[in-house]
């Protein structure tokens, strides 16, 4: 099983990297909210709920989160061309486990996840972040969980749908609420009770909270320890689901 | 293994009872329930070319990816190659081989890169991958193109992939879902002595088509099957034989006098039967030579509404459409 991982793993890696305009695409987005709307907040610095120095250490890991939830959260369209050329149908009939046929597509994504994440985050220490590295670290492997649920999710919403325009409808849907009622743009102190409550359902409110607090340099938080175990029983109930539709996939 | 009571010696494939339903949904709460395959019985022998002819959306396609463990059966039995489909879908991959209709080329990859990730997912080791390889490519005659990316093939040439991407494991039982649909004539005919070459080597195939020569001309045996059920089964000869006789197609100024001609026909007892198409009249009868003759006396007056006559020694397509009412070929277009 895990032979049959590597061999697809690196295939898919070798499929990605030769349209590597797909990669500058998605650093595309991030990078223009650097650039172009990071300057914004700080003109704002020190307004009610918002930091008077270091807005950058605010904005950048929800930023971060939201690269990963974009990124990671439209794999399923990849799926859905290698369903229609009926390359998946092959490796089902193989003695190919499922799991591997899974994992190996979810292993590819978080390479690509983590090699933007790391640009966009060198990007940002040139534009003045600065991070504790620990805490990025453990903010990194975060991440990484988050990549590994919004895959999941993905290829379980692609899977099941046999129309390529129904995912993207579905995905957007589900993420643009989820960007809203996390705090990414703006730290949710600025937020309405209704809003801040309406938060509270929101996973990602979560994740992004402890993300700041560790690119901050806090361990000590409950906060981080919440959102650890709320992405960790995402990422295995998502990737359980995945699974299940990948068997059920052609019944 | 099952055995064929007749000969003693075991079917590779051994289905029993086979049948898929489907509940679809319709709006409102509304469920429908299709029944996809309605209970089909198969038996296969070792080293036959099998044939599930039929048109689009007749189950064929259904039928197969049971037997390929890629859908659940709702019930019936069946072995494969000597395994229970219910209890040993793993020990099933490994000894069959399958061509979709799709084809299952990953496009992003060469012809070579195709063929080794193939093998060494079926366990080969690098080296003993790179060398099936190489035999497929020679014997498949891919060498102008095995290094190439695949999506600049043509349809042959990705045909000839597909089916080299089915056989890397050198599998006793090889499926081919339609495979020379969409083929120009040249490649299908280079498609179909490939498959006899397999045949000659050992392997039993399977392959579902909704071309009627390709039945003819390729497979040792047929079955016909309809809306989900076999309506015929024998080896193509057999199964033209039960028709016997010879087909003769009338055609009329207008359809009013195609009636009263074939009222005025249905008591001819040479008339094994008759059938409307296309705006034209099939009859089927023992001796055409001599009973068109016969023919023109009865409708007397009628026949000079008769605008061309057409004489033909029974097709499989006579036999589906003796025994469905509709012809294969009004699916073709669709």
């Amino acid at each position: 099983m895990v032979q049959q991982l590597v061999l697809l793993f690196a295939r898919h890696l070798k499929k990605s990297l030769r349209s590597p305009v797909w990669i500058l695409v998605g650093l595309f987005e991030p990078v223009l909210y650097l650039l172009l709307f990071m300057p914004l907040l700080k003109g704002l610095g020190g307004a009610p709920g918002l930091p008077t120095g270091g807005i950058e250490r605010t904005f950048v890991p929800g930023l971060l989160v939201m690269l990963t939830l974009f990124t990671a959260g439209f794999v399923g369209f990849g799926v859905v061309d290698d369903k229609r050329i009926g390359f998946v149908e092959r490796l089902m009939v193989s003695p190919t486990r499922r799991s591997a046929i899974l994992l190996s597509m979810i292993a590819r994504d978080l390479v690509m996840v983590v090699a933007q994440i790391l640009v966009v985050t060198l990007l940002s220490l040139i534009l003045g972040l600065s991070m504790h590295f620990l805490g990025f670290c453990a903010g990194l492997l975060m991440l990484v969980l988050v990549g590994v649920m919004m895959a999941s999710f993905s290829y379980a919403v692609a899977l099941s749908v046999t129309d390529e325009g129904n995912l993207a409808s579905i995905a957007n849907t589900v993420y643009m609420p989820i960007l809203l009622l996390s705090g990414i743009m703006l730290p949710l102190t600025l937020a309405p009770r209704w809003l801040r409550i309406a938060a509270k359902f929101n996973p990602f409110s979560y994740i992004v909270d402890a993300e700041r607090l560790l690119f901050a340099g806090t361990f000590g938080n409950a906060e981080i320890w919440q959102a650890f175990a709320i992405v960790i029983a995402l990422a295995v109930a998502t990737t359980a689901l995945a699974t299940s539709r990948l068997r059920k996939m052609s019944a | 293994m099952v055995s064929n009571p007749q000969m003693n010696i075991p079917d590779i494939v051994h289905a029993r009872g086979l049948s898929k339903t489907y509940t679809v949904r319709q709006g409102r709460g509304q469920n429908a329930v299709v029944e996809a395959v309605k209970g089909i019985d198969l038996s296969i022998e070792v080293k036959e070319i099998f044939g599930f002819l039929g048109p689009n959306g007749a189950g064929k396609t259904t039928a197969l990816k049971m037997l390929i463990t890629l859908l659940a059966p709702t019930s019936g039995q069946a072995t494969v190659v000597g395994f229970d489909l219910h209890r040993q879908a793993k020990q099933i991959r490994r000894v069959i081989g399958y061509v979709s209709q799709a084809g299952g080329t990953d496009t992003s990859a060469t012809a070579r890169e195709n063929l080794i990730l193939q093998a060494q997912l079926y366990g080969m080791t690098t080296d003993a991958a790179r060398q099936r390889a190489r035999e497929l490519i020679d014997q498949l005659q891919m060498g102008d193109f095995a290094e190439r990316s695949a999506m600049t093939y043509s349809g042959g040439q990705r045909r000839r992939l597909d089916l080299a991407l089915g056989m890397v494991h050198k599998p006793p039982l090889l499926f081919l879902d339609e495979p020379t649909l969409g083929l120009d004539p040249q490649s299908r005919a280079h498609f179909w002595d490939e498959i006899q070459r397999l045949r000659e080597e050992g392997a039993t195939v399977f392959l579902t088509t909704h071309y009627m020569d390709e039945a003819d001309k390729l497979c040792d045996r047929v079955s016909i099957i309809d809306r989900g059920v076999i309506v015929a089964e024998g080896t193509p000869g057999e199964l033209k034989r039960e028709i016997k006789g010879d087909s003769i197609v009338l055609g009329f100024d207008n359809d009013q006098v195609l009636s009263t001609s074939r009222l005025a026909l249905a008591d001819e007892p040479y008339i094994r039967e008759s059938l409307v198409k296309d705006g034209k009249l099939h009859l089927y009868v023992e001796r055409g030579e001599q009973d068109l003759p016969a023919i023109m006396r009865t409708l007397d007056d009628q026949f000079a509404a008769v605008t061309t006559v057409e004489f033909a020694r029974p097709s499989l397509d006579d036999v589906f459409l003796q025994k469905t009412g509709r012809s294969l070929r009004d699916n073709e277009s669709e």
